[in-house]
């Protein structure tokens, strides 16, 4: 596949959401919390606690809506600064009983609307990066689709960050590259491979720990497995100390890319 | 028959005087229009202005040269990681080249030192508007983390002068990943106990609103400046939105609640003194 083909598929309709992985890896268990306790609720982002085997967890997904009516709901899984501060609500309500964290990202990017630059949407994106990055938990991502820049990782300052085969992470999108720097958003393609936005460009960039093979809605073997992964994950990085866990979460990002620097 | 006589140009003397001739010449570069008042200033009044018009009050945009000069005491600034530089890491097209351009006005788009604001021994990072629009690549990133750090381990308070259209897109997930490092940074330059004020000038937008830039604990913004996340023009082409008048500039963010204070030039630097002694950093030993 090719990185445009790569971003098609990432954004395919037919996809599984935030809430098909919820459901298929917690089925029953979850409980859904709304609401960032100052505006409102952001149907983009779904929350809430779900037991993995026999820990609980806080989890967070973006959330595009898998049908017309439910993608009008969750705004097309572009978060508003409530989604945003509803997820660092309940990320320190997850620091504060010791549970692991677990995000699932699945946006095109932040919404771009007057609302939410009223509301502080730059504000609330730079909080969650601040408070992620010392939050005395851990936290794992995983990008089950797209993942739009700062709308992105605002969920994503994590002390891993997994991909689905088939997903893309991006600091714009190809068209919004291509028709910014040649005036031509039909050089999307190009632009898709300039970027390094696949699973692949970025495991080689060190920017992703992990490649995950995308399951299939039927197949409960492939979420079995992948909750075993994450459950491993999870308890490795709870057996740190606080102190430890933030130190190896700074470090994670503090060493991307420092290989290249010159002098 | 002369067919064209009557374009011929008469004698110099009986032609009508050109309106351009009676204009005295001005080199280019010795007068400046503001582009809010239209009034004409002489490049050297605006200059000893601070760059703000002397007509309307209107903050033109200033080099880093200047924007050093404005805060830091006379001779007191030595740059940190001066030398460092973008480099291609992604192979992106046409990237070495715009790197190659920017150069001219520096070598990367920020500024890191340490300086003294009204005596007081703080770390000054200022953004570059000249170098690819203040834009966010590695280096960008990596010096202000450095500068954080800097300040954290030498218990100093920070003061950033921000301008930027957002992350370099040349640098792919690298300019993004910038976003998480620098707040990181921050953070823990923060919870150091220690000040870290934010100046926002025109324009402050994308990933760089949406990290560093917002995360002062004082955030002053200069009159009339672009602060955003997504840029007056995104939000109207991808919404198709009509924007309200004034939307997004500082006073408006301010009565958003999103500012501390919009501060006019002239008043920035003492302010600043006066914020930084107020939270009981001292004046240094010369």
């Amino acid at each position: 596949m090719t990185a445009y083909e790569k971003v098609m598929a990432a954004r395919d309709a037919k996809k599984l959401t935030a809430v098909d992985y919820i459901a298929h890896m917690f089925s029953d268990s979850f409980i859904e919390l709304h609401g960032d306790r100052r505006f409102a609720d952001d149907k983009a982002i779904v929350a809430g606690l779900a037991m993995l085997y026999d820990t609980p967890l806080t989890v967070i997904g973006i959330e595009k809506g898998r049908n017309t009516k439910e993608r009008m709901e969750r705004n097309f899984g572009q978060a508003q600064p409530e989604g945003y501060r509803k997820a660092l609500r309940l990320m320190k309500q997850a620091e504060k009983f010791r549970r692991p964290v677990l995000c699932l990202v699945d946006t095109s990017g932040a919404y771009p609307g007057i609302g939410a630059e009223e509301r502080g949407q730059g504000q609330a994106i730079a909080e969650n990066l601040m408070e992620m990055m010392t939050l005395k938990t851990p936290i794992l991502t995983i990008l089950i689709g797209e993942g739009g820049s700062g709308g992105a990782l605002a969920l994503a300052v994590s002390d891993e960050v997994w991909m689905m085969e088939n997903a893309v992470y991006s600091v714009i999108s190809p068209e919004g590259c291509a028709s910014i720097l040649w005036k031509d958003s039909s050089k999307a393609p190009e632009a898709a491979e300039a970027l390094k936005m696949t699973a692949q460009d970025l495991f080689n960039l060190g920017v992703v720990e992990r490649i995950i093979r995308q399951p299939k809605a039927e197949d409960a073997a492939m979420f079995e497995s992948l909750k075993m992964l994450i459950g491993r994950t999870l308890e490795k990085n709870l057996s740190l100390s606080p102190d430890e866990l933030t130190e190896q979460r700074y470090q994670r990002f503090r060493k991307i890319g420092t290989a290249h620097l010159q002098p | 028959m002369d067919f064209f006589a009557f374009v011929k140009p008469k004698n110099e003397l009986e032609s009508a005087p050109d309106a351009k001739q009676n204009v005295p010449f001005i080199p280019e570069e010795m007068w400046v229009k503001c582009p809010k008042c239209n009034t004409l200033l002489l490049t050297t009044d605006m200059e000893e202005n601070l760059n703000v018009c002397t007509h309307c009050g209107h903050h033109f945009r200033m080099n880093t040269k200047q924007r050093i000069a404005l805060f830091a005491d006379a001779d007191t600034f030595v740059e940190r990681d001066g030398e460092m530089t973008s480099t291609n890491i992604l192979d992106f097209p046409g990237y070495d080249q715009k790197l190659e351009k920017a150069r001219q006005s520096g070598n990367e788009s920020v500024i890191c030192g340490v300086c003294r604001i009204g005596g007081v021994r703080t770390v000054l990072c200022v953004m570059d508007a000249g170098f690819m629009m203040g834009s966010m690549g590695t280096v960008t990133g990596e010096k202000i983390t450095r500068a954080f750090e800097f300040a954290t381990e030498e218990r100093l308070p920070v003061v950033v002068c921000s301008v930027s259209g957002g992350a370099r897109m040349q640098e792919g997930i690298l300019s993004l990943m910038q976003m998480a490092k620098t707040s990181g940074a921050v953070k823990r330059h923060s919870d150091a106990g220690l000040l870290y004020i934010t100046v926002l000038t025109d324009p402050t937008t994308g990933g760089v609103t949406a990290s560093f830039a917002m995360e002062g604990d004082i955030i002053l913004a200069e009159p009339n400046t672009l602060v955003a996340f997504a840029g007056p023009r995104v939000i109207e082409q991808t919404m198709r939105q009509k924007l309200p008048r004034d939307f997004q500039t500082s006073e408006f963010v301010m009565q958003k609640g999103f500012i501390d204070a919009v501060v006019s030039r002239d008043k920035l630097k003492e302010t600043v003194a006066r914020l930084l002694k107020m939270h009981g950093y001292k004046e240094a030993a010369q």
